[in-house]
């Protein structure tokens, strides 16, 4: 589990490795306040790589969606699995979020 | 971790296996690590190897460590994992006098549901299990069922 992110300018991307839990989204949502806090706006988290999310990750992610919105800013989410699109759908998060199916997909337009 | 012996247990796989952590959520993973490999051995379809199993069990042991336990180190959880033909069954235990479920149970009409931060973990081990049972005895109990078929 493992978070990687990358910065241009406003554009910050967040890989995801590994699954999203109660053990490790605090460290997420820490991450993506610091780079936020210093002028980040758009922020995509890539799920590519990423394992199963429990509550605890979804509600980091309700959290942060929630806070780059405040800011005037956005946040989508991509390269989610079947899995992970299940989930998101179970919870109704998918009328939330924006969600894209790669990271190329989810950075026109952005 | 121990693997306990099995009644009937002439299979390759031991049917019952059981684990004791402590109050942190750092030794979640390796339990549920443990129980999905058990599960994929077991012939389970990959799906419900890569999300309801592992998300379901995440919840059942995060809920018994902070709120049964109250995220007392000195406390532990117990998993007991038992694999049949008919599907799997696993019993998580803490050490608290249990806690209302249902109270903690956010529901997918509630008006506050898409926005709200927590409250989807009870939510979730009921949609990705086919049965959830919780009781107190020596500890509060959450049993999750999950079928083959």
């Amino acid at each position: 589990m493992s978070f990687a992110i990358e910065r241009d300018d406003d554009l910050l991307t967040v890989v995801v490795d590994g699954q999203l839990v109660v053990g490790n989204r605090q460290e997420l949502k820490q991450l993506v306040l610091d780079e936020v806090e210093q002028g980040a706006r758009r922020v995509l988290i890539d799920f590519t790589d990423g394992g199963y999310i429990d509550s605890s990750g979804l509600g980091a992610l309700v959290s942060l969606n929630k806070r780059v919105r405040e800011q005037g800013g956005e946040l989508r989410l991509a390269g989610l699995n079947d899995d992970l699109r299940t989930l998101f759908e179970l919870t109704r998060l998918d009328t939330l979020f924006l969600l894209y199916g790669t990271r190329s997909d989810a950075l026109v337009g952005f | 971790m121990r693997s306990l012996d099995s009644d009937s247990g002439s299979d390759a796989l031991s049917p019952f296996n059981e684990w004791t952590i402590a109050s942190d959520i750092r030794e979640i993973d390796r339990v549920v690590l443990a129980v999905t490999s058990l599960c994929e051995a077991a012939g389970f379809p990959g799906k419900v190897c890569r999300l309801n199993i592992p998300v379901a069990l995440t919840e059942a042991i995060a809920n018994a460590i902070e709120r049964g336990n109250g995220g007392d180190a000195a406390r532990s959880v117990r998993v007991m994992a038992r694999i049949d033909d008919t599907g799997l069954c696993v019993e998580v235990t803490d050490e608290g006098q249990g806690f209302d479920v249902d109270a903690v149970r956010a529901l997918a009409d509630d008006g506050d549901w898409i926005e709200r931060e927590d409250g989807r973990g009870v939510f979730l081990m009921y949609a990705l299990m086919d049965q959830v049972e919780t009781w107190c005895d020596a500890g509060h109990t959450v049993r999750l069922v999950l079928r083959r078929s």
